[in-house]
Parts: C-alpha cells; structure tokens; sequence
C-alpha cells in the first residue's frame, strides 16, 4: 500500500509538472546544446518508449556528469508523442527550437510512421534525421537523403540476417530450395518493408513465401495462425508493433502448436517487453538485435553507478537498465554524443555548440571501430560501422537471440551479416534512384 | 475428413470461441446502455483500468483472490464516483451530453491507470492452459485450448446471470425504467442513483473479468482499451440493449470475420478482418437498425 500512495504521489506531481508546461526544460547551462527528446510513454507503444527514451535521457545525464560533451552540457525538451505520426509531427514543431533557443540538431522518432511524417521536412529545418534500426530503408542513400541515416541497421539488412541464420540452421543455403516462410505482419507500410529485399532473396534462393497479415491492434489472430497451420511453413518471421501484437502472435502459435524455434521476431517485437506477457509460450522465440541487451558492458555498469547511484535515472524501475530497448536507447545517444564530438571537431568548435548543419557532418563521419567501441565501454553492444558521404546506413549486422524464459540467450557468437552485403546495398540504392527520378530530387556526388 | 472441410470447421469453431470474447467486451457496453441509453467510450478504459489494477494489486504481494475481491471493490468505488461526479450532475441531460461526459471519463481512467501503476506490460497467468488440448485434437483433428472453453463458459453464465436479474428481479425492472427516462422514474420513486452505482459497477466487474481472459493471452497492457473497437460492430448487429443479442451477435461477428479473412481476405491483400464486421453491422443498419434483437423505438413526431 505504501507503494502505492508513493506511485500515487509521483503521479501527481508528474501531472502537476506537465500541466505546467507540455514541454518539459532539462538542465540549463551557459555552454550549452539543446537535444530533442520525442518521446512516447504512454499509449499501446510506451513500453518501448519509456526504455528507449529513458536510455537516451539517461547517457545524456551520464555525459553532463562526467564533464559533458567538451566541456558542453547537454539541455533537452521532452515531447510525448504516443507514437503517432501526427502527434509526431506536432511535437517536431514544438520541439524545434529549445528553451533557450537553440534549434534542435537531431530528431528520433523511435518509429516508422513518425519518421515517415516528417522525413522531408530534415532537409529545409537542417536537422538530422536518426533513425535507429527503424524508418525509411532507402534512406541509407547518403546521395539521395543527406540529412537522414539509421546507424542501427535498416530491415532490409533485418531481414536478409534472418534468412542467412535460417539457412545456417537448415545446412547451408542449398538446402532452403523448396523451403516455405510465412512472412506474418501487421497491416501497414512498417509491416511491408522488408518485402522487397526477403521477395528478391526467395525467388534467388527457390524459397516459397507467404505474405499473411494482420490488422492493428493485433490482439486475435486466430485466423492468420489457422492459415498458417494449413500452410505448414517451415519458418515464420513476425514484424508486430506494439507489445499486445507480439506476444499475442507467440500465444497464438503454442494454441496451434506451431514451433516457437521456428519464429523469428522483428528488432520492435523482441524486448523482454514482448517476450514476458506471453510467458511459457514465448520460449524458443529467435529474435535479432542491432544493440545487444545485458549489463555485462561497462558503458551500462557507469551508468547504473553515477547516474542511478545518484538517484537521477529516467526509467521508474531501474531494473530495467539492460533490457532491449534501454540498451537500445544508449546506443542511439552515444551516436548523438560521438556525432557532436566530431561535429566539435571538424568545425574547430571544440567546447561550444554546433548547428544543424555541423552536426549533420559530424554524424556523417561517425567512425565506430572496434578500438572506438571498446574505449566507449559498449564492445560487442553493437557491431563496428562506418558511415560516409553516401553510406547513410550501420554495420547491417546482427546477433541471433532466443528468449529462455527470463532472458534472451544470445546464440550467435558475432554479429550475422546478409548473405550478400552488396546486394542489399544495391536494392537500397536502386530504391533511393528511383524515389529521387520520382520526386525531382537532385542525386549527391560524393567523393 | 476432408481437410479442406475440416479446416473450414476450425475457422468457423476458431471464430465462435473469438466471438464469444468480444460478448464479453460488448456485455459491459449493453449493460450501461439499458441503464441510461448511453454508448460508453469508457468500456475499453475500464477493461484496461479493472484488469492492471488486479495485476498491480498481485504485485503488491495479495494473493490472487483477495485481489480479485479488492479489485471489484475498487471498481465498485469507481461505479460510485461515476455517478456521483460525472452522471449526477448530468441528469436529464440530452444523451449526447452523456456520450461526451464518458469519452472524458476514458481519457481519465486511462490516464490514471497508467499514473498509479506504470506504463510496463505484465503477464498474467490464469494457470490455465492455452495450448491444445490433446485428447480433442486427436478424436477431432481440430485445436482448442482449455483458456478457449473456460472463455466460453465464463461468458454463458455471466449473460445467463444477468439476463436473468435484467428480466425476472426488481432491479432490472428498474433499470428498464431508468433507461426510459430519468424524470419519469424518479417521479415514480426510483432511485436513480443507486440504479447507476449499480449498473455501472456490474459493468465495471464485466470489465475485470473480460480483461483477466484477454490479458492472459495478450499481455496486460495499454492495447486492452482498443478492444471497444471489436465491440461496436456486436453491438450493432445484436442491439444495444439485449443481453442474449451480444452473445449471439459476437458468435456471428467472430464467425464471419474469420471466415472472410480467410477465404475472402487474400482477394484484398489480408488484414480485411478489421473492417470486414464492419460491413456486416452496416448492412444490418440497412436492414434492421435496431438489430437482432434490439428494442425498435418508435417516437412520435
């Protein structure tokens, strides 16, 4: 009960703080750069997006008290967005210049919907675009999209890392001629993005796919799961939103008795989130990260030590710390942090702020070696990557994870690339092309 | 058998056991609508409110029924406080004035479930079984689990318990009164109050246990409030204010919208069985607005 009156007391004075502004300021400092922060923690998504956005809050507060960034603290503004694309729109506006008015460098939608809205607003507002494992693939074209990148790995990259782990597991890519997948997702353009790369790679490798989907919110799929026990694939690969979509589709498969071992869930479907309401029937799950979960990395451990030890971190339960989409969340920030450092650099404006435009070179040269990672305390969090001029996109590799029960069991020792890397990119390229020819867009040339 | 014809039985079978979860959902709405002739955007609200509220009162260390006993006390209080500060001062309000008071009361209950408890997915675990059960699939060759039977069971006797209490007890009798007209049956002694504490309590209890069985296969969470959306299209096809029509109308919408998703839905790229019930409550509008078994109002003008 005592619980309770607390988590009730903090409520109230949440809802007192909101109501006194919708947006609410972070620290302020003389020197001194303005993030922005479009979160979404409350709604159908906001298990994601409290873990998401409480890891990106929580790196910025770990910066600002280990001297920040060059000497630059870290202010932000917060903006709930409930994962809708107009509310994202909305916040993108309000968001856009900070409380102490500064204009807003980067925007992370955490979603495909949101950052579909406002993806051709990036070039004009000068404001990078971050998407992180999610969004527009074609996007990955530096020449086509400067100012949008998805350091995390776009789902064609996703998808063909599937096929790849699924091949492994049947002897080798030969042995997949004759095989069927069952492509099951939920009903909008998210749910179709990998169709290009996974259609293109079936048909090379003899493979029969069926494409079943399933209309939001996802909570019954009795008839998508009897199509699928009338199809008998040999693999399903799930691309859900929203916790009630995922675990339903692994309840849903134990009551027609398909093989979780079978399954492979989407990076938005695998988080301990999906995986637990679900309970016995989510074990055997295969889901693949583009951020590793765990506390085993150093990165994470500093941060429990300096910024919860101090009592100042975002997520309500600090047992979360570690978990998919916290871990997530750290990672897409460090690439803010590393991204400002270059910008610092490059400019010559070591120790100050930097504009759209300076930061949006230095996100372009990030440079995540190995070295790098290791020196960041996150080796093996993510797989090293390089962007340039043209490459917009992150390492495109992944490690296969099977939920136990209580955890994920990661199984593959290093990260899984596509079968061919080239041939993505080439689909990706093709894409950008045409979406430029389409639209009158002018194609980058890049050294 | 023939396979195909077994597998059109599993659809169909499929589709009645989803159906008689959407009654579930769609009991609370009727319940509300025979009180006070008032569509209740707040249904869904209150199936996510009742059944985070009974997880969160488990992870306070209550045993599973003391916390299904504080829980529908909690809802109760809830029916209370409903009446006493959103529908008593809205008395012989136009119903539109209603609607809005219970679109609000959804932002609310929303908001506060999310507040007090947090925004993390729990499971729930009924210890009932949700994989097939062996012996029927190997006499039948079709899948049911046992969460599908005791669903269905749970269902039957909660509309037979209230269809019986709304036909054959005083407070039902009531009920239908107040639903008539508020003025008239207060001028004839009704407390009006207590029959909204009432009704809207039972429907908060309908609440928590339509909750408990869908939060037990998908999780409880955010995305239960959506479920008022699988109720409306029941409600029109059984009508809004018959019991018995929600249980038969969510037997006809689950049946045919597995039917249509699977044997239509590929002719429209899938994903048709949102809006396909729909379409089968609009040509019901067309036909027979009051639905199957719906009260035909007749004003005079």
């Amino acid at each position: 009960m005592r619980r309770l009156i607390q988590r009730a007391a903090s409520a109230v004075l949440v809802t007192a703080a909101l109501a006194a502004s919708p947006i609410a300021p972070g620290i302020a400092q003389a020197q001194e750069q303005y993030m922005a922060v479009p979160s979404s923690r409350v709604g159908p998504y906001s298990a994601m997006g409290t873990g998401y956005y409480g890891g990106i809050i929580d790196y910025m507060t770990y910066v600002n008290k280990t001297g920040g960034v060059n000497g630059v603290q870290l202010t932000w503004a917060e903006c709930e967005t409930e994962y809708n694309a107009a509310r994202t729109v909305e916040c993108y506006q309000r968001l856009l210049s900070g409380p102490n008015g500064q204009k807003m460098v980067v925007f992370d939608t955490l979603g495909t919907p949101g950052a579909y809205a406002v993806i051709n607003r990036m070039a004009e507002d000068e404001v990078v675009l971050a998407q992180f494992g999610y969004g527009r693939t074609d996007a990955a074209d530096g020449r086509v999209w400067p100012w949008v990148f998805n350091a995390a790995g776009h789902y064609w990259s996703q998808i063909a890392v599937k096929m790849n782990f699924m091949a492994q597991v049947e002897g080798g890519v030969e042995n997949m001629r004759g095989k069927k997948i069952v492509h099951l997702h939920i009903d909008s353009a998210y749910g179709r993005e990998p169709l290009p790369a996974m259609r293109q790679i079936a048909e090379d490798w003899g493979v029969t796919l069926v494409e079943i989907s399933i209309p939001p919110p996802g909570l019954e799929q009795k008839s998508q799961w009897l199509q699928i026990r009338r199809e008998r694939p040999d693999w399903v690969t799930f691309w859900g939103a929203g916790s009630g979509m995922n675990a339903t589709g692994m309840t849903e498969a134990a009551r027609v008795g398909f093989p979780r071992d079978r399954m492979m869930y989407v990076t938005f479907g695998g988080a301990e989130e999906d995986m637990v309401p679900a309970g016995d029937a989510a074990v055997g799950t295969y889901v693949v990260a583009n951020v590793v979960p765990g506390k085993d990395f150093p990165l994470v451990q500093q941060i429990e030590e300096v910024v919860y030890g101090a009592g100042e971190g975002n997520l309500a339960n600090p047992e979360r710390v570690g978990t998919v989409y916290w871990n997530r969340g750290v990672a897409a920030a460090v690439m803010w942090i590393e991204a400002l450092k270059n910008a610092q650099a490059i400019h010559g404006k070591a120790g100050q702020p930097v504009t759209g435009p300076e930061f949006r070179d230095g996100y372009e040269a990030l440079d995540m070696t190995a070295e790098k990672l290791a020196e960041l305390g996150m080796s093996g969090m993510i797989a090293p990557f390089k962007l340039s001029c043209e490459k917009h996109d992150g390492s495109g590799r992944f490690k296969i994870m099977q939920w136990n029960g209580e955890a994920f069991d990661i199984i593959s020792d290093d990260f899984v690339a596509a079968p061919d890397e080239s041939f993505i990119r080439g689909l990706v390229e093709a894409s950008a092309e045409k979406f430029a020819a389409d639209n009158g867009l002018s194609v980058r040339d890049c050294p | 058998m023939n396979p195909e014809i077994l597998f059109f039985f599993e659809v169909l079978l499929g589709g009645l056991l989803a159906g008689v979860m959407y009654s579930l959902v769609a009991l609370g709405f009727v319940l509300i609508y025979k009180a006070s002739s008032v569509f209740n955007f707040a249904q869904g609200a209150m199936v996510f409110f009742a059944v985070l509220s009974f997880v969160g009162f488990m992870e306070l260390g209550l045993p599973f029924f003391l916390a299904l006993l504080v829980t529908v006390g909690l809802m109760v209080l809830v029916g209370m406080a409903t009446e006493r500060f959103v529908l008593r001062p809205l008395v012989n309000q136009h119903e539109d004035t209603l609607l809005m008071a219970t679109i609000g009361l959804a932002f609310v209950l929303e908001g506060l479930a999310q507040l007090v408890w947090g925004v993390e997915v729990r499971r729930l675990d009924l210890g009932i079984p949700d994989v097939p059960i062996m012996w029927i699939a190997d006499a039948t060759g079709i899948f049911v689990s046992a969460l599908d039977l005791v669903a269905g069971l749970v269902a039957a006797v909660m509309v037979a318990v209230l269809a019986i209490v709304f036909s054959r007890t005083k407070v039902g009798l009531g009920l239908r009164a107040v639903a008539d007209g508020h003025g008239a049956a207060m001028s004839i002694g009704i407390p009006l109050s207590q029959v909204w504490v009432f009704v809207w309590a039972t429907a908060g209890i309908v609440a928590l246990v339509a909750g408990m069985l869908w939060g037990a296969r998908a999780g409880v969470q955010f995305a239960l409030v959506g479920l008022a959306l699988k109720a409306l299209p029941v409600l029109i096809i059984g009508g809004f204010t018959s019991v018995p029509g929600v249980i038969v109308a969510g037997l006809i919408v689950g049946a045919s919208e597995k039917l249509a998703e699977v044997y239509i839905g590929p002719y429209f790229g899938g994903g048709i069985e949102g809006w396909a019930p729909y379409m089968l409550a609009v040509l019901f509008l067309m036909f027979r607005p009051e639905g199957l078994f719906g009260e035909r109002i007749i004003r005079r003008v």
